[in-house]
């Protein structure tokens, strides 16, 4: 069996935001870039399911669609315990762009299972894994927080609306994953730093997939107003400020 | 034309958010003229469904198929994109919700349609399509144009009012083609939590971090939450440690929740956990610390100790409630 994890090269969490250009473009400087959180947690997953295979499963690959300058964040990928990397060279424009070049690349390298995450936290579309799926006619599952896989049997816990279901599915299929799936992400050790380097890192040429949206103008929130402080001495007050000023009780 | 609206049922019900995408669709067909098709797959009483007429739906779709019974993706997308072939569907709306993020990709490539989710406005413009959406974890919002005929939307909770019209709806039973190898996935089992207030339903939710000092101090929070009739959030540390289930974690890698009133109670107001609860209406954060972060994303904030502010916090809101 062979596992690819999809991931996507996000801003650290606790980046501040800032446009430029006319707040048509999203301010790269002194950006700090990481795996995004949920694909680092997917990757985590199926590392520890080829450890626990016995040999069934074979090898995790990690791609990503983007430019020269993800490369740090898909080391890190290969630092973490990947097998192999693939970048397709490609702007990621929208999700019709990443998953067109995923599907294209998956279509001639064929994988059992594709992990992707939920969401990315750069433009929030949830939308690569569902549209891969589609581009490759396979299964998806969403909001899976739970993936085993015993004697080839595939089970999955799917998180609904107030409780969870478990499936079964075929393979090939796509998983796309949230919270649960691993506990915590993987950090690299010295020795897979160090390892990193020599595992490969392949280069594809983009198939020239097509954006269907753009991105034309940012902006920021409305600053918010100061915070009413109400004294600890005064509950009542606040109590009454929810209930005629903000009128939500 | 037509807007066409996946409604989703819970346990053949509806629910508030099904009603803001009904009036969120209404709005869209009155600025280009054309019809609101809702659609429902699954069983739902008639009666039921003709309540989406009072929002604004001109026609509503019933598809009911045991196959159907449980949410399984391609086979519901292939009922969906039939449907919105029928209808001459310009925009395909969903919620942006679990199963609105599972379906709407599928869709969107059936249709050849540009994407936009989690939007929060109508749109400024039909033609070319422009509308807004929340970017970076709630922390900005982009304006995005879509360069297809069609597109596909999903509606983030919470952002639009309802809003009642005259009902004129009619329910259709449409008879689409169900294809037995779309469900090579199979629902096993479910397993429903009963008689709590669900997070992503709740119109007040009160929320505890690390400052509630441990699992066995939650007695005071839940009372707050029972007599509000909210339901209980928590912060990432607090649900890694084990002191509340893990379906309570709200942030950036939980829940993204928009309640109208949300209670952060020794809470400090990390940039995660504020991605996933800044479209709260309002926030009240109860703190020790008066410099915590969270106090710069709160309405209304009290500096103290929650344990000894939570008692008389419910206690003064039960006087209200008397008065
Ligand atoms: C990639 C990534 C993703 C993350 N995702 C999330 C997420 O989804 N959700 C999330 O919540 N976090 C997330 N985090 C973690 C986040 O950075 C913070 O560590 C976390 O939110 C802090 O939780 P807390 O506020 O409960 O605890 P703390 O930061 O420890 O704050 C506790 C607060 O309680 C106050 N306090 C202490 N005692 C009392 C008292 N008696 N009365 C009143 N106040 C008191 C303190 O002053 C303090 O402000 C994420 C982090 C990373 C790196």
């Amino acid at each position: 069996m062979k596992i690819l994890v999809c991931i996507s090269n996000v801003p650290d969490t606790t980046t501040k935001i800032r446009f430029t250009d006319d707040d048509t473009r999203f301010d790269t400087a002194s950006v700090q870039w990481i795996i995004n959180p949920w694909d680092e947690l997917a990757l985590t997953r199926a590392l520890e399911l080829k450890e626990g295979s016995g040999g069934s499963i074979e090898k995790v690959t990690v791609v990503n669609v983007g430019p020269k300058e993800s490369e740090p964040t898909i080391r890190k990928a290969l630092a973490i315990g990947a097998d192999d990397a693939v970048r397709i060279d490609a702007e990621p424009l929208d999700a019709h762009v990443v998953a067109g070049e995923l599907a294209g690349h998956i279509r001639n390298n064929p994988y059992d299972i594709v992990l992707c995450g939920i969401d990315s936290s750069d433009y929030n579309g949830s939308l690569v894994g569902g549209m891969l799926a589609e581009l490759l006619d396979l299964p998806s599952v969403s909001s899976v927080s739970k993936l085993n896989i015993e004697n080839d049997e595939i089970t999955i816990n799917r998180e609904i609306d107030g409780g969870s279901e478990i499936l079964s599915t075929e393979t090939p299929f796509v998983a796309i994953v949230q919270k649960g799936i691993a506990l915590e992400p993987r950090i690299p050790s010295m020795r897979g730093i160090m390892m990193a380097r020599k595992k490969p890192l392949n280069v594809v040429e983009a198939a020239g997939a097509e954006p269907l949206t753009e991105f034309v103008r940012f902006e920021l929130p409305p600053p918010k107003a100061a915070c009413k402080m109400v004294d600890e001495e005064n509950i009542r007050e606040l109590v009454a400020l929810l209930h005629n000023e903000a009128k939500v009780l | 034309m037509s807007v066409i609206v996946f409604v989703e049922n819970w346990d053949g019900k509806f629910k508030k958010l099904s009603f803001e995408l009904i009036s969120y669709a209404r709005q869209i067909a009155d600025k280009s003229g054309s019809r609101v098709i809702a659609l429902s797959i699954g069983t739902v009483e008639d009666d039921e469904l003709h309540k989406l007429g009072n929002y604004g739906a001109d026609k509503i779709l019933k598809v009911e198929d045991e196959r159907l019974n449980s949410l399984i993706n391609k086979a519901y997308a292939s009922v969906i994109t039939q449907a919105a072939e029928k209808e001459s569907s310009d925009t395909v709306l969903f919620s942006h919700n679990a199963t609105g993020k599972a379906l709407a990709p599928r869709v969107a490539v059936r249709l050849k349609a540009g994407a936009v989710t989690g939007v929060t406005e109508i749109p400024s413009s039909l033609d070319p399509f422009e509308v807004k959406k929340k970017v970076f974890t709630n922390k900005a919002f982009a304006n995005v144009r879509v360069r297809s005929v069609k597109n596909v939307l999903t509606l983030f909770q919470n952002s639009v009012e309802i809003k009642e019209t005259e009902n004129n709806a009619e329910i259709e039973a449409f008879d689409a083609e169900i294809r037995d190898q779309d469900f090579k996935t199979r629902v096993l089992e479910v397993n429903k939590i009963t008689g709590k207030v669900l997070l992503t339903d709740a119109e007040i939710v009160v929320s505890g971090g690390r400052g509630m000092k441990g699992p066995e101090k939650w007695q005071p929070l839940e009372d707050l939450a029972a007599e509000l009739g909210a339901a209980i959030a928590c912060s990432r540390p607090v649900s890694d440690e084990g002191w509340r289930p893990h379906e309570e974690h709200v942030g950036q890698t939980g829940k993204i929740i928009a309640p109208n009133l949300y209670f952060a109670l020794g809470i400090s107001g990390a940039i995660q956990h504020l991605g996933g609860v800044s479209s709260s209406k309002y926030i009240v954060a109860v703190n020790t610390d008066k410099d915590a972060p969270i106090f710069e994303a709160a309405d209304y904030g009290i500096v103290g100790d929650v344990h000894k502010i939570l008692p008389e916090l419910t206690g003064e809101i039960k006087k209200m409630k008397d008065a």
